[in-house]
């Protein structure tokens, strides 16, 4: 299924990714990254860790609805796999970010921004891996 | 005060997922399929992010510590290992099969979309099983990811 290429908003929507990782760094000193965070907060080692994790994902599940009371349209959403694949690409999701220390968000932005050596090995793995799964399931299977 | 500084924070974070395009799957396996649908929006999203991340990060460390901590906590274990590069490996391909990653997810969750919350559930249960089979040594990167 085809996507409409959105250069301007992507750029400007990725500033304010990079803006909100600026943020967090000036206000708790912490890399922003998604998986850093859900782990933190469902498997929490103390309460104020928890805390401000759940204080981040409660405003990050609050934004879509903000972007709805202003503009009356949710972000599009397109989920173009089936109910399986979520299962089984969660799973795999989870495993392999807690496993490597990170995803897009805490390697690719913050890792990235630093010049950490483990992110700058890290994005391009999963670049590569995700890349040839694509390719795999849309042109070798074909689903 | 941190916890509604944390809150906002977050709301930043997902108006730029939402208006960036990552929030959307659909977006993001395009992206990815060079072969096919090709669509490159997501490389000006990890351009605008680190344009500013790259030059706010510096300017942030001209402090001496964080507003609401005592220090900035940032990784500094440089070590190439298996877990890094067999862990990033796996995600990729999690990641290409789903559409959804982490750091996308979350904020798509406010959308209500069920789907959404069936990708969570499912990472946070690929968390569990990270940590029963491969349980963390004294972790390099906590709170990177």
């Amino acid at each position: 299924m085809e996507t409409v290429f959105t250069p301007i908003a992507s750029f400007s929507g990725g500033m304010i990714i990079g803006l909100a990782a600026v943020l967090l760094m000036l206000g708790l000193g912490r890399i922003l990254g998604g998986t850093g965070i859900l782990s933190g907060l469902v498997f929490a080692e103390n309460a104020s860790e928890g805390l401000w994790r759940g204080a981040m994902v409660l405003g990050m599940i609050l934004a879509p609805v903000l972007i709805y009371l202003v503009t009356g349209a949710m972000p599009q959403i397109a989920v173009p796999v089936s109910s399986m694949m979520i299962v089984i690409g969660g799973i795999i999701v989870g495993f392999g970010a807690s496993l490597g220390s990170g995803c897009p968000s805490g390697h690719g932005v913050c890792g990235l921004s630093r010049l950490s050596v483990r992110s700058l090995v890290a994005v391009p793995v999963f670049m590569l891996t995700a890349g040839i799964t694509v390719f795999i399931i849309r042109h070798v299977i074909g689903a | 005060m941190k916890l509604i500084y944390a809150l906002l924070a977050g709301v930043v974070f997902g108006i730029g997922i939402s208006l960036s395009g990552m929030i959307d799957p659909a977006k993001v396996l395009n992206f990815f399929d060079v072969a096919g649908t090709w669509d490159p929006s997501l490389a000006f999203v990890m351009g605008g992010a680190l344009l500013v991340t790259a030059i706010g990060y510096r300017l942030v460390w001209r402090r001496n510590a964080p507003l609401f901590d005592s220090r900035f906590q940032v990784p500094t274990f440089t070590v190439i290992d298996r877990r890094l590069v067999g862990g990033s490996a796996i995600f990729g391909i999690g990641w290409g099969i789903a559409g959804f990653c982490p750091g996308a997810a979350i904020p798509a969750l406010g959308t209500g979309r069920w789907e959404v919350a069936l990708f969570v559930v499912s990472v946070i249960a690929g968390i569990g099983i990270r940590r029963m089979v491969a349980p963390s040594q004294p972790l390099p990167s906590p709170s990177a990811g």
